[in-house]
């Protein structure tokens, strides 16, 4: 018998053997990367529904492929599939509809869109009756059957599940923003456990709509550069004014380092540690402090094993709000002292936009291609960066430098705080 | 290889239903020798049943108003009844443990406004430019406190704002699965070290139309007057959907020793599984489930805490699984839980976990839920009981809780 492979704190090593990744700047990992490296933003008018009327009109949306009417979750779950076939096929894993082992989905919360509602309403012109009466008496004609297994809260990943065959019950969940991040790390948490020997971990978010759009300007958070659409995202910049939404997927195959070497897997990079702290401030705010961001940032590094000056680069949370940019720089600062001088930190969302639940899986997939190919993404549109937040953003143009070990960071609302360390090779 | 697992114990309960609110009220009406009598509502959401929530003083756990304002009734339940397992362990108001609790929460999402939607509707509908209007209506008729009290991971937020627990924080969706998956989660991470306290649960308001619609999608409800589940079985089965909030404190062994708080129960097995329904589908994966935790149940009268939803042909191929019991000598005292509680969804399994704590630490079972036959009386002390848990759609649970060897709640 092989001797068994641990961590610093005698765990099974999670390494990952698979990625996947779907975006508005391009489908697959060559697309990505390479637009990603060039500075490319997939941000655009959004043509899906009329913006009339609505303060913000542009998104990284992805086009639907369903025909006929859109439908969130079928496009969420779409997105996936292709995320999710890229990672498995990569990794070799099992065989094509049997994973071995159990799948952790990042996914938005199920809502009927108003195309569907009305759909609905109109059905049958002769109804009697208002609003839901109206809409539930037509449901009840069973001709809205279709409907039920996609809209029920658990609906993508039990398709995910019929179709890539994982084991067990899939887990369904949301911290909101931290949604992807919260996947890995609880793939990571039952291969520690050794529950598995591997897990597949997805995030996906295809579900933009008037209804999401409103919610958001209400609440302030959206750029509203609509003659800009490429422009309109801008982590770290002076005039930053609100993040842009996008739609996208990414998959992580986790291993524990044992199993993929056995199976002489190629071995893509290593989850080092994930770190996780709840604010209770604020529903959209983080602790004027930063305290609990800043314990998700030491706590992740305390699971690594690792000191801020073995980090060198930081994949950034960076969603182009004047309330997270500012937030981000001051956690790191505190969190990483002066090692934070000279670390350099870029924000994918500046050319993809904001992907909500699976921001933290695209930024975990882009993560490991960056110490893979030793090239750091940029930040995009940061022609004047904000003179408060003192951080080299690497502005525009891509960095080559070799990179061991990345952090990234997630924050969403309800004081969902993730943190994950990636590296090339086991400590 | 393994170390040694750590023993995981309930040592708190929150639980507010369409019965009331405390562990008290629901053992008394659920022993008092005759058939408990379930809260129905027939008239509100006709032609469906519901059991709608009690009235609970919101104020009492969330005294804020501030921060009442920014919920719904859902996130109220949740919030309130994950407040009454954090007061009844001991944890409220202390800093220090509040800091260290983990927690997972089994949510869908909260209630639509019935009323702007109904509005927005009807202007749309004979619309010329029904998407322009849209965005208008709903730029004029949405708040973002609405947006708020919709968002599922913002039931786990106010928990957090208003009690204070701030360690992780997780937010499974999912419906019947969310709840099993999410204590099922939090036991593993107990027994392998991963976490010593947890806050758990879910909570679900059915007296909303906006979800009788997303049932009636597949339809999956009952029409009419209420029926015992065990009673819908020969007329097409259908589900009764029931409010409650349901929240547990599970804590390890040595770390509820360390700090003197007494259990309820242990958990001592949870196994679960999935498959795509097909007839005699969620029957085989039952079968399966059982035999991975059969020495572990001898033979005898065992109590059991069905969740059946009523949905067919899963109530009939749930009945058979319960009655094929007793060939391997188990008696089952089948107590089908939504007969008295609705389906509560996210909340089914949650329930079921602190009916079957609350048995176990007050040294009796309940009395048949009703007068089918299907349920028989169970005398005397149950040692384990057995939660059968099928989601009305997708996954199946059986779980076994049961006495751990020191005094419980309630005993000197």
């Amino acid at each position: 018998m092989s001797k068994s492979t641990k961590d610093h704190m005698g765990r099974p090593i999670v390494v990952v053997t698979g990625i996947g990744i779907v975006t508005s700047v391009g489908e697959g990992k060559e697309d990505n990367w390479r637009n990603l490296t060039s500075g490319v933003s997939g941000v655009r008018r959004i043509s899906r529904f009329p913006t009339d009327e609505l303060r913000t009109q542009i998104a990284g949306t992805i086009s639907w492929e369903g025909g006929g009417r859109f439908c969130g979750p079928a496009h969420s779950l779409a997105l996936a599939k292709k995320s999710a076939s890229e990672a498995i096929e990569q990794s070799s894993i099992g065989s094509k509809s049997s994973f071995p082992g159990p799948m952790f989905v990042a996914v938005s919360p199920a809502e009927t869109n108003w195309d569907q509602r009305m759909n609905i309403y109109g059905h049958n012109s002769d109804a009697k009756g208002r609003g839901y009466d109206r809409l539930i008496r037509n449901v009840a004609s069973g001709d809205f059957a279709h409907y039920f297994s996609l809209y029920q809260f658990g609906s993508i990943a039990e398709h995910l599940a019929d179709k890539f065959g994982t084991r067990g019950q899939p887990i369904s969940l949301t911290t909101a923003c931290a949604s992807g991040a919260t996947s890995v790390q609880l793939g990571v948490e039952a291969i520690r456990r050794g529950d598995t020997d591997a897990a597949l971990c997805i995030g996906t978010d295809g579900e933009i709509c008037e209804e999401m759009v409103v919610r958001f300007n209400l609440l302030s958070a959206l750029s509203t550069h609509n003659e800009d659409p490429q422009g309109a995202s801008k982590p770290f910049s002076k005039t930053r004014d609100g993040f842009v939404m996008a739609e996208g997927s990414a998959t992580l195959v986790l291993e524990s380092y044992d199993s993929a070497n056995a199976r002489g897997a190629k071995i893509l990079g290593v989850v080092r540690g994930t770190g996780e702290r709840a604010d209770s401030f604020h529903r959209t705010r983080s602790k004027p402090d930063g305290s609990a961001i800043i314990e998700t940032i030491t706590r992740s590094m305390a699971d690594a094993g690792m000191s801020p000056a073995e980090i060198d680069y930081i994949n950034a949370h960076g969603t182009s709000t004047p309330e997270n940019d500012k937030m981000e720089y001051l956690a790191l600062s505190a969190a990483l002292g002066s090692d934070l001088d000279g670390t350099p930190i870029s924000s994918n969302k500046s050319m993809i936009g904001h992907t909500l639940s699976a921001a933290g899986t695209i930024e975990a997939a882009i993560s490991l291609m960056t110490i893979h190919a030793g090239v750091i993404p940029p930040t995009i549109n940061c022609h004047e960066q904000d003179p408060n937040i003192l951080m080299d953003v690497v502005p525009n143009i891509k960095k080559e430098q070799t990179v061991n070990a990345v952090m990234s960071n997630s924050f969403g609302f309800g004081g969902q705080n993730v943190c994950l360390i990636f590296s090339s090779e086991p400590a | 290889m393994s170390t040694k697992r750590s023993e995981v114990w309930v040592t708190g309960i929150g639980l507010v239903s369409s019965l009331g609110e405390g562990v008290d009220t629901h053992w008394a009406q659920l022993t008092s020798g005759n058939t408990p009598v379930p809260s129905v509502d027939n008239a509100n959401q006709a032609p469906y049943s519901v059991h709608p929530i009690v009235d609970f003083d919101i104020s009492a756990q969330i005294p804020k108003r501030s921060d009442q304002r920014q919920m719904g009734r859902w996130q109220h339940l949740g919030t309130y009844a994950a407040g009454l397992a954090l007061d009844d362990a001991g944890i409220a108001h202390d800093p220090e443990l509040l800091a260290a609790t983990n927690m997972i929460v089994a949510a869908g999402g909260g209630e639509r406004d019935i009323d702007v939607d109904t509005t927005i509707m009807e202007q749309i509908s004979e619309a010329d430019n029904p998407g322009v209007l849209l965005n208008a209506a709903l730029n004029t008729e949405l708040r973002p406190t609405l947006f708020l009290a919709q968002l599922s991971n913002l039931m786990a937020g106010n928990i957090s704002i208003v009690h204070g627990v701030t360690d992780s924080s997780r937010t499974f969706m999912g419906e019947e699965t969310a709840g099993v998956t999410a204590i099922e989660t939090a036991v593993a991470q107990i027994q392998h070290g991963q976490g010593e306290l947890f806050l758990v649960g879910g909570a679900y308001i059915a007296e909303r139309a906006d979800m009788i619609m997303l049932m009636e999608f597949g339809h999956t409800l009952w029409q009419g007057e209420h029926g015992p589940v065990w009673s819908r079985e020969d007329q097409g089965g259908g589900m009764i959907m029931g409010s409650a909030g349901a929240f547990l404190i599970l804590e390890s062994r040595e770390h509820a020793e360390a700090r003197g708080a007494k259990p309820y129960a242990r958990i001592k097995s949870i196994v679960s599984d999935r498959c795509n329904r097909q007839p005699g589908a969620a029957r085989n994966v039952a079968d399966r489930l059982l035999e991975e935790i059969a020495d572990q149940i001898p033979a005898g009268p065992l109590p059991v805490l069905s969740g059946c939803p009523g949905v067919q042909p899963q109530l009939g191929e749930e009945h058979e699984f319960l009655d094929a019991l007793s060939e391997k000598g188990i008696e089952p005292a089948i107590r089908a839980v939504s007969t008295i509680f609705g389906n509560t969804l996210e909340a089914q399994f949650p329930v079921s976990v602190v009916l079957a704590s609350l048995a176990i630490s007050r040294g009796a079972f309940y009395d048949p839920f009703d007068n089918s036959g299907v349920e028989q009386a169970f005398t005397g002390k149950p040692e384990q009981i057995l939660i059968s848990t099928w989601g009305h759609w997708r996954g199946e649970c059986l779980a076994l809780v049961d006495t751990p060897d020191v005094p419980l709640r309630g005993e000197a």
